[in-house]
């Protein structure tokens, strides 16, 4: 496959000459076949896989930091330690609900490589001695489960995945999972609680984490399907092979979906810990820079949870722990890339938008403030806004997240970073995570929030009886129900946030 | 009347006993029940409830969490167009406005002749194609103003469009409620076997003994 080209039937995937652990197989038009995937070393890794002792295959993850690719970046070889040496069964359950905003490439990986997915679910299951899988894809991926599906009943049919694998006494059932529609099921509690046929609520943690005590009380791995998807290579290959890529406490590659104001939008596999965000926005066979004639103004560097780094930054490693010290986190590996066009009011109230509709509801701060945030940022992007507002819009962020909240340096203010991660007054990081663009944006950008503030009525446009700009643009009408009184959150009787935060 | 029909109780027994527990089907059983109505009705939901053995009202508790499920008849199609911040800074607004013009709607209504339903929705892992949609979750991506209207004449027309992407090339979009055009199937030779966890007191044999590995398999 040529390099540097886009690949149409792998939409967005750009194609490099760098190494490639999990991608290699995205060039061809049929990827996601057997036969293509035999013929490329596919079950390769299972077969080293199982020509070893499975305590031998767990000791070469631990080896190889297979870091954690959801999210929290947590090495996957420890992990699977946690479960406690005497409670059968154990399960699997494969996080495959990609919804992170900017996130772009466990989809990727399912529609173009199940198998790949399929072979690393085996090799997790041999090593720690799961007994059932589920593979849980989003809901709103029709073509990744139908993928899936017909992936699952052809290595079922060929002996790769069922009874007597391979005709070795291992044996595991893999069951596809489908969600139908709700971000906070990618918490791994919350997934659980899906899987179970419940509303996916997290739970509280600790306590128990779900290696401990997860699906059905049992202890539970949950992985990520990009963690899952560098098995099969590493087995073929060794943990000194993996070692080879990357950084030393970050080895192997990573995929990160660079979307936004870059000349060359895609999702890159790239080396973790060597790689900058310089090279991957600027670099000639990346995204070739921030589109022509403008300047970048600021960039999510780990998904919309992420606090915002800005052009400074950009030399940073991606790597979880410098990312981390600098107040933000490597994350999904979701990039969004903003330029001088961009209103830093009007992102920061889509992002936390997203947050205040996602909030499951289930804990006070996180649900009342979200929606709180998104009034008050709304109606300061009206014209609308009081002076007090900023001010406001940090207490509720302390609220739900106390302390200094993580937050990029500021040279030009002479001010440092806050390091990752918040402190949270809630059950799961959703609702901290609303706190992450207010504070990144307040911080560098106050006297856009305050010009707003400053100027509140236009040419008589605007105003407290004015239609707000959502309406004015069809977005939502004014008779509708809010989005609150839909999601059943509150009763339609109840104050308007804006008059209870107002009193 | 809209209790789920011979095939399908016999696909959800199916789904059912892939299960440790019956009550884990509940959501791929009221993808089944959307699948057949195109939404989901009460009916269906006390059906679901006497096949995983639990009331009506914790299926509609369940029901009611996720987005994807409809709670009232939709259109055929249902454009969801993505406003999210990858989305949004290229152009999303402007497209979801375009199509409210020209479908005559806002997100959250159907057309008239009930072909479509239009949604503003949240990230839908696309970003790096912005402005992007799905119709009944299938993709469109780096969408033109003028290639929206020329899907929408396609999927008036023939049902499918080249601006969609399905898993094979030329498959038509399926009407609201079907997600993927294949299912798992587990056959009882190939199948490990799917037990309840209280039936499961011992580590799996693979872990204990020494691997062995046949010539040939
Ligand atoms: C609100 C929220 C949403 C999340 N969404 C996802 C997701 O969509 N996919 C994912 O793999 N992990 C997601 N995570 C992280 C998971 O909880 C979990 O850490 C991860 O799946 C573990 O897999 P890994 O160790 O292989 O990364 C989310 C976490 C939170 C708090
Ligand atoms: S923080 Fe928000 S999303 Fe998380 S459990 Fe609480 S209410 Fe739900
Ligand atoms: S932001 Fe639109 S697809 Fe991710």
């Amino acid at each position: 496959m040529a390099t540097g080209e886009y690949v149409p039937h792998a939409p967005g995937y750009v194609d490099t000459d760098d190494p490639k652990i999990v991608t290699s197989r995205f060039g061809y038009e049929d990827s996601y076949t057997l036969d293509r995937y035999l013929a490329t070393g596919g079950y390769e890794g299972l077969k080293a896989a199982l020509g070893r002792t499975s305590e031998a295959c767990h000791n070469i993850t631990r080896e190889a930091t297979v870091l954690g690719r959801g999210g929290a970046g947590f090495p996957a070889g420890i992990k699977w330690g946690f479960c406690p040496p005497d409670v059968w069964p154990r399960y699997l359950v494969v996080n495959g609900d990609e919804s992170e905003p900017g996130t772009y490439k466990d989809r990727l990986l399912m529609e173009r490589d199940p198998h790949q997915l399929i072979e690393g679910c085996l090799i997790a299951c041999y090593s720690i001695g799961l007994t059932q899988c589920f593979l849980y894809v989003r809901g709103e991926m029709a073509v990744a489960q139908q993928r899936l599906a017909d992936a699952l009943n052809e290595a079922y049919e060929a002996g790769y995945v069922g009874k007597n694998i391979l005709g070795t006494d291992f044996s595991v059932d893999i069951v596809l999972h489908w969600g139908a529609g709700a971000y906070i099921v990618g918490e791994e509690t919350a997934l659980i609680e899906s899987l179970e046929g419940n509303r996916g609520m997290p739970r509280l943690k600790p306590p128990f984490f779900p290696a401990a005590v997860g699906l059905y009380g049992q202890p539970t791995i949950v992985n990520n399907v990009e963690t899952l998807a560098n098995l099969p290579w590493l087995m073929s290959n060794g943990a000194e092979a993996y070692k080879q890529y990357g950084s030393e406490t970050s080895p192997g590659t990573r995929m990160f979906a660079v979307s936004g104001h870059v000349k060359r939008p895609g999702v890159y596999e790239v080396e973790q810990g060597v790689t900058t965000y310089e090279d991957l926005l600027y670099g000639d066979k990346y995204c070739q820079g921030i589109r022509d004639g403008h300047e970048l103004k600021m960039f999510i560097p780990g998904g919309g949870s992420a606090p915002w780094l800005f052009p400074e930054h950009v030399s940073l490693p991606l790597e979880a722990r410098p990312v981390g010290a600098a107040g933000t986190m490597l994350g999904s590996g979701a990039i969004v890339v903003m330029d001088d066009s961009t209103d830093a009011v009007k992102a920061c109230l889509r992002v936390v938008r997203f947050f205040a509709r996602e909030s499951c509801g289930k804990c006070a701060p996180c649900r009342e403030g979200t929606s709180w945030e998104e009034k008050i940022l709304q109606r300061i992007l009206d014209g609308n806004g009081r002076p007090e507002d900023l001010d406001l819009l940090l207490d509720i962020g302390d609220n739900i997240s106390p302390g200094p909240y993580p937050v990029a340096s500021d040279e030009s203010q002479g001010l440092e970073a806050v390091p990752f991660p918040p402190r949270q007054t809630t059950i799961c990081p959703l609702g901290p995570s609303s706190v992450a663009p207010i504070v990144s944006a307040l911080r560098r950008f106050r006297h856009e929030f305050e010009a707003k503030i400053a100027t509140p009525v236009e040419l008589g446009l605007r105003g407290p009886n004015a239609p707000s700009e959502a309406e004015e643009t069809g977005l939502r009408g004014p008779n509708a129900p809010s989005e609150a009184e839909e999601t059943g959150l509150r009763g339609p009787n109840a104050p308007s946030e804006a008059e209870e935060v107002a009193s | 009347m809209s209790r789920l029909n011979e095939a399908n109780v016999a696909l959800a027994h199916e789904i059912i006993a892939r299960y440790p527990k019956p009550k884990s089907a509940l959501i791929p059983l009221l993808h089944l029940a959307q699948e057949q109505d195109g939404w989901v009705t009460d009916e269906a939901m006390a059906h679901l409830a006497e096949l995983v053995g639990v009331t009506p009202a914790e299926v509609k508790g369940t029901c009611t969490f996720y987005e994807m499920f409809k709670l009232h008849p939709t259109g055929r199609y249902m454009v969801n167009i993505c406003t999210n911040i990858a989305c949004q800074v290229l152009g999303a607004e402007d497209l979801l406005h375009h199509a409210e013009e020209t479908l005559g709607i806002r997100p959250g209504g159907t057309t008239d002749d009930g072909m479509f339903t239009l949604e503003d929705v949240e990230c839908i892992a696309a970003c790096t194609e912005a402005p992007c949609l799905q119709v009944n979750y299938r993709f469109g991506l780096r969408l033109s103003i003028d290639d929206f209207d020329e899907m929408i004449a396609d999927l008036r027309e023939r049902g499918r469009s080249d601006h969609l992407i399905t898993a094979n090339p030329g498959e038509p979009i399926p009407s609201h409620g079907t997600l993927g055009l294949s299912r798992q199937h587990l056959t009882e030779e190939r199948t490990a076997g799917i037990v309840a966890p209280e039936l499961v007191t011992e580590a799996p044999v693979w872990l204990t003994f020494e691997p062995k590995q046949e010539e040939g398999a």
